[in-house]
């Protein structure tokens, strides 16, 4: 069967992302793809969205705002201190 | 050790916003950073040849993956085991002939700064609408990039488990932002 459903074929665009695909999968979602407007466009959101999550990643690395509270600092510390001054020279 | 308090100081904030920007949870994220002061002290093996920055941040990645496998191990199993049915797991995406019950739309992020910060805001709440566990298994994938034979091991699921959850979790979030941002 060289005809998949739009189901079938969106599983595979996802799986792309996971594991190489055998070459006849290649083949039938390649032809499913020549033929249909959804699932191009749903390849492509996948790829956005791989992307897009990356960007939220770096924005929240990189946003100097961002840092530990003073209550979570102090704790930390506490803990940091508890530890060292249990059984360890 | 003077050591770990000053590490705190110098690369706590940093240390926060690199579990933060994973785990997307203070508490969990401050825990992280936590776990890993008490590992840099216990496992004192930093031989200064790395930062140490380098070297609290390759700790820091593994105290995360613990945090969500832990996550994922408090879901009830048989959640889990759900997945597998599949194939009426995608019901409200596609018709019994494996149709596509609303077709995806163009989705593409924008170039202007504004929009964009808009952009990452809406996928932002829609990773919060996830289920959890999907939330997280997308995080180990598509953010941190961890190979699905590690997030198999870690979460000790089937590849089959992992490939379908991260459909799902694929699938939900690219609706959400076809409702969140193209039609918002
Ligand atoms: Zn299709």
């Amino acid at each position: 069967m060289l005809m998949l459903t739009c189901k079938q074929a969106s599983k595979l665009v996802s799986q792309s992302l996971d594991r190489p695909l055998s070459w006849s999968e290649r083949l039938r979602l390649r032809f499913h793809l020549l033929i249909c407007d959804a699932c191009n466009h749903f390849n492509r959101q996948l790829r956005v969205l791989r992307n897009a999550v990356k960007r939220m990643m770096q924005h929240t690395e990189g946003d100097s705002t961002i840092q530990l509270s003073l209550e979570a600092r102090d704790r930390i510390s506490r803990e940091i201190n508890r530890s060292t001054e249990s059984g360890y020279h | 050790m003077n050591n770990i308090n000053n590490w705190l100081n110098e690369h706590g904030d940093y240390l926060y916003r690199f579990a933060l920007a994973r785990l997307r949870d203070t508490h969990q994220a401050e825990d992280a950073v936590q776990e890993t002061m008490l590992a840099a002290i216990k496992n004192n093996s930093f031989d200064g040849e790395s930062s140490a920055r380098t070297w609290l941040t390759g700790i820091l990645k593994h105290k995360i993956i613990d945090l969500q496998r832990k996550q994922i191990r408090e879901q009830p199993i048989s959640d889990l085991i759900d997945l597998d049915a599949s194939d009426t797991s995608m019901d409200d995406f596609f018709d019994s002939t494996g149709h596509w019950l609303d077709k995806p739309q163009t989705l593409e992020i924008p170039d202007n700064a504004l929009e964009q910060k808009q952009f990452l805001k809406a996928l932002s709440t829609c990773m919060d609408k996830l289920p959890a566990k999907l939330a997280t298994i997308f995080s180990m994938r598509d953010i941190q990039e961890i190979d699905n034979e590690n997030i198999c091991k870690e979460l000790d699921i089937t590849t089959t488990n992992a490939w379908v959850m991260l459909y799902r979790a694929r699938m939900g979030l690219r609706k959400c932002l076809e409702i969140n941002w193209i039609t918002g």
